[in-house]
């Protein structure tokens, strides 16, 4: 009986805890609506541990309300002198040995889960053919944006990070610059890109990207990296892995794609003329091989430009927000490293960002 | 010399302020450079809300909140929280244990003017355009590829405040060792003596690294070192380590000494011996010690590997245990007393339910997998005030009530204190709370703006309008503290009817002497087990009445600190102006000067004699 009615009360306090929690936040970025495994495990704790600390909270609450009410001076008399007790080595030791057991209740799980988000063992494991059997991607971070090599598979993109749904994915992160923190709430927590190592974890992504509103995950940077930190976002793809395979097909078909001078194409030409230099319209570039002097491109590779959702990851996806952004890049994004093209004329950048929102392996 | 105000012309009263030794003096001007630096610290966090009131907001640029979010931090816990604690723990500490000064009444005053050079040298930036922008934690691969000086004002102004911190710790730990009056022994310390000393023996600690990192700074950015270029074969992780062996220790040096307040005001509201007291001070020493095994707690995802964290993890949870006994100690002291609710005691209960909220948010942190997802979101900052604001502010304003009449004779108004405390709580949980929320839903900290649509807007609307109310709060307490000074109604001894420790024994404010006699010390809460023998007085003293031996005051201390002062902006202009290099060289040979003058120099101090002590016993009696 009173073993069911504990377990009442628990599964209770865990029941409004998630209704608590999940009440509301955007499904695209909410770390309360966790969209895989790795996600869901950190909100398994999330949960136990507001679990413990709202009793915590609870019983502290209790005792120091009902003293207030009893034993203030308005009720005792002004002359009141209450007794001068020492204290009390069996309360205090109630007090010591609770939290003792309260904390052993959430560091079991806790070490358990740093383990076991912390394994990466599998990552470069290869089947007889020799094939790696886990999908890797190395993240660099950059002043201000995100790329995404998938060494493997010799595909390179930027600010939007595709990837199969249902499987492990490992990643390795490194930053070019400064340092900067790999976020994608809704999937998983956070892992620094740092200057000087390669940092290495997975995540699980479980839901399908297109069911959300935005059709796309919100991801993060986490650590302030200057002045533009606000908008260093990117955005996630999920696809099943039959999709995937398809989208790295189509990517690799882009394999020596460029821009041409003489196209009939005034976007292209002029995007062949002011741009080639730093932004590859090719999926299929010299991937940067981390851990070692980094190469890397200099600005976002755009072979996947007309398949976004964001502008420089946090402005419509429109001409009119391309158009404003390739004047005036300082204005919106304040420290990013592109100059601005404030001298092409009006009809050039409509031919510009024509040719630009054209860029697309998924159409 | 005579208590007694002679008519002074306004450069003898600035000279006496500027050259004491008197730890009470020094105690208020601490109060006055914190409290400027806690109003500054305040307008930029209320900026920072009003650019985050509304998504897509551009009243602020990138580079300039940057530059308020880095300032605001810095500000807060070093220029205005820890300075105010210091401001209390000069004036109230020696009364609590019977000493006439502090042991190095020198030193004390140069780490007054180190803080308030440094500090001035700081905010000094925003008018030079350049404020540090790489947050206050100054993560070197941001702190040195910052462009300007704004960094390098960060390492040497806080190089400058820190030396003068290290000193001040020092000296609080000689004088709680040497100083005590007969009887005081370790186990009859007030709490907040107690507290004063294990956060001084933190300080000892926790400042000589960030004394070394802020000099690696200071010498990657100025000078082409490369401890931390990892270009170089520098590594930035190395600052992270060592800002953090300084920064988490910092933020118990913060809590503890407001522990200490709230553990005065406790028994003295509900008249009732403070309940466990040798568990709270065990408590005490046992969360200065795992705050120092803790640091990489901070860096869960900075990728220290399982075993790192899982060791951190556990580590951290482990302080929940003695900050556990703490509040219920503090809960049965309540229990059973007679509890009067004057401003100070409101504070005091209001803290119980805020820090346990922030305790609590602490523990979940310690979740490392958790951690994973709250890290660097806006949960850390709600985490953070919750534990700073609602521990280490409401403790500073508590403070401020409770010794009010005792450092300035005069009692704060109790009306306009409740208005105080409302408006600021309210503002308080308005401004924090649902940060817990803005972190769970994704928002990164120390960002300048954020896009609609994203599920932030209303929490942070919500979020702004709270920041307002805590800025009521604080303009009401201005006020209040400039009608009490202008009105000046004088009080007794005693001000609140039910002291408990030695500073109630004395006059107040206290002759500059503290004591004419120094007290005998016959128990836990002297001055209540006094008086309720029948000793009005609240004191029994130890020793016949004698001359006493003080200091003399010294300018040296203030040149000293201005020699450092000028020698830091020599360094920083070293290579782009003429007269940097000559202004650094200047400026250290002026500090060697002034230090060796202070060396040569015979101060042996003076002896107040008898009769003038009997003079201002006298007048002191003809008052009541």
């Amino acid at each position: 009986m009173m073993k069911g009615l504990k377990k009442w009360r628990l599964f209770t306090l865990l029941t409004a805890l998630t209704i608590f929690l999940a009440g509301c936040g955007q499904e695209e970025i909410s770390t309360l609506l966790p969209a895989g495994e790795v996600a869901k495990d950190q909100f398994n704790l999330l949960l136990l541990s507001s679990g413990i600390m709202l009793f915590v909270i609870l019983v502290v609450v209790i005792i120091y309300v009902i003293a207030l009410l009893r034993f203030r001076r308005s009720k005792l008399g002004e002359d009141h002198v209450p007794e001068q007790v020492e204290g009390s080595n069996v309360l205090e030791l109630v007090w010591t040995v609770i939290p003792i057991l309260l904390v052993l209740l959430l560091a079991v799980p806790t070490v358990y889960y740093t383990y076991k988000l912390g394994n990466v063992s599998a990552m470069g494991a290869v089947d007889d053919d020799g094939n790696a059997e886990n999908l890797v991607v190395d993240v660099t971070a950059k002043l201000y944006w995100w790329e995404f090599d998938y060494p493997e598979l010799g595909v390179t993109t930027a600010q939007e990070l595709v990837v199969p749904m249902d499987e492990k994915v490992y990643f390795n992160l490194i930053a070019a610059d400064v340092k900067h923190s790999f976020w994608i709430p809704a999937v998983g927590g956070k892992l620094d890109n740092n200057v000087e190592n390669v940092n290495k974890f997975y995540l699980i992504f479980e839901k399908d990207s297109r069911d959300l509103e935005e059709g796309v995950f919100f991801g993060k940077c986490a650590e302030l990296c200057g002045p533009s930190h606000a908008l260093m976002d990117f955005k996630v793809k999920t696809l099943t892995r039959a999709e995937f395979d398809d989208w790295v097909l189509a990517m690799q078909a882009t394999e020596g794609a460029t821009a041409d001078k003489a196209s009939a194409d005034q976007g292209e030409a002029l995007f062949a003329e002011s741009c080639i230099s730093c932004h590859a319209v090719s999926g299929v570039g010299d991937p940067a091989y981390l851990g070692v002097e980094h190469s890397g491109a200099v600005g976002p590779n755009l072979t996947t430009f007309g398949d976004r959702n964001r502008v420089a990851g946090f402005m419509d996806h429109d001409e009119k927000s391309l158009k404003e952004w390739i004047k005036d890049p300082q204005k919106y994004k304040p420290g990013n490293t592109m100059p601005a093209f404030d001298h092409l004329s009006d009809a050039e950048l409509d031919a510009l960002a024509g040719y630009l929102m054209g860029l697309s392996v998924e159409k | 010399m005579s208590s007694v105000a002679q008519k002074k012309g306004f450069g003898a009263w600035l000279w006496d302020w500027l050259t004491t030794v008197d730890h009470k003096k020094i105690g208020i001007l601490y109060l006055l450079g914190g409290g400027f630096f806690f109003v500054l610290g305040g307008i930029e966090a209320v900026l920072i809300r009003i650019q985050l009131l509304h998504p897509n907001s551009d009243l602020i640029s990138a580079g300039l909140f940057n530059q308020l979010i880095t300032m605001h931090g810095t500000t807060m816990i070093f220029l205005a929280a820890m300075p105010i604690l210091f401001g209390f723990m000069n004036a109230i500490m020696p009364l609590q244990i019977g000493a006439r000064d502090v042991a190095f009444p020198f030193i004390n005053s140069l780490g007054l003017w180190m803080f308030i050079f440094g500090g001035l040298f700081l905010n000094i930036s925003w008018f030079m355009g350049q404020a540090p922008d790489a947050g206050w934690t100054s993560y070197t691969s941001l702190a040195i590829t910052s462009e300007g000086h704004g960094v390098d004002f960060y390492s040497i102004g806080l190089q400058i405040a820190g030396g003068g911190t290290l000193m001040s710790g020092i000296n609080f730990l000689v004088t709680i060792i040497n100083m005590r009056a007969p009887g005081m022994t370790y186990m009859r310390m007030p709490l907040f003596t107690w507290t004063t000393f294990i956060a001084s023996a933190m300080i000892l600690f926790a400042f000589p690294p960030l004394t070394i990192g802020l000099f690696f700074l200071t010498f990657d950015r100025l000078f082409g070192g490369n401890f931390f270029d990892h270009t170089m074969g520098g590594n930035t992780i190395i600052w992270e380590h060592i800002f953090w062996i300084f920064g988490h220790p910092e933020v118990y040096i913060l809590i503890l000494p407001a522990f200490g307040i709230f553990s005065e005001i406790f028994p003295t509201f509900a008249r009732k011996r403070l309940f466990g007291y040798t568990s709270m001070v065990f408590a005490t020493v046992l969360i200065g010690f795992l705050g120092f095994m803790v640091w990489a707690h901070h860096m869960f995802t900075v990728g220290l590997g399982s075993t790192a964290n899982a060791i951190f993890a556990v580590a951290t949870m482990a302080i929940a245990v003695p900050t556990g006994v703490k509040i219920f100690n503090w809960l049965l002291t309540m229990w059973g007393g007679s509890i009067k609710v004057t401003v100070p005691m409101l504070y005091a209960i209001a803290f119980i339910p805020s820090f346990v909220m922030g305790g609590v948010t602490g523990i979940m942190q310690g979740a490392a997998p958790l951690d994973y997802q709250l890290h660097d979101s806006y949960f850390i900052v709600a985490h953070f005030h919750y534990v700073i604001v609602g521990g280490v502010v409401l403790g500073i304003l508590a403070a401020t009530h409770y010794w009010w009449p005792k450092m300035f004779g005069t009692m704060l108004s109790e009306g306009l204190g409740k208005l105080t405390f409302w408006t600021f709580f309210i503002g308080f949980h308005m401004t924090f709370l649902i940060q817990h929320w803005l972190g769970f839903w994704g928002m990164p900290r120390r960002v300048f703006t954020y896009m609609d649509g994203q599920g932030w807007n209303a929490a942070n609307y919500i979020s702004t309008v709270g920041a307002f109310f805590m800025s009521v709060g604080v303009i009401v307490l201005v006020i209040n503290i400039i009608i009490t000074t202008v009105k000046n109604e004088r009080v007794g001894n005693d001000p609140w009817g039910d002291g408990r420790t030695l500073e109630w024994a004395t006059q107040s404010p206290p002759v500059y002497y503290n004591f004419p006699q120094t007290p005998l010390v016959r128990g836990l809460d002297t001055v209540w087990i006094e008086k309720s023998e029948g000793n009005k007085s609240g004191v029994t003293p130890a020793v016949p009445l004698q001359d006493i031996h003080m200091p003399h005051g010294s300018i040296i201390p203030f040149l000293m600190s201005f020699g450092l002062f000028m020698a830091g902006f020599g360094a920083m202009f070293r290579l782009e102006t003429s007269w940097g290099l000559s202004l650094l060289v200047f400026g250290l040979f002026w500090t060697f000067v002034t230090m060796s003058i202070r060396s040569v120099k015979d101060d042996l101090g003076y002896y107040v004699p008898k009769e003038e002590i009997l003079r201002d016993m006298k007048r002191e009696g003809g008052q009541k």
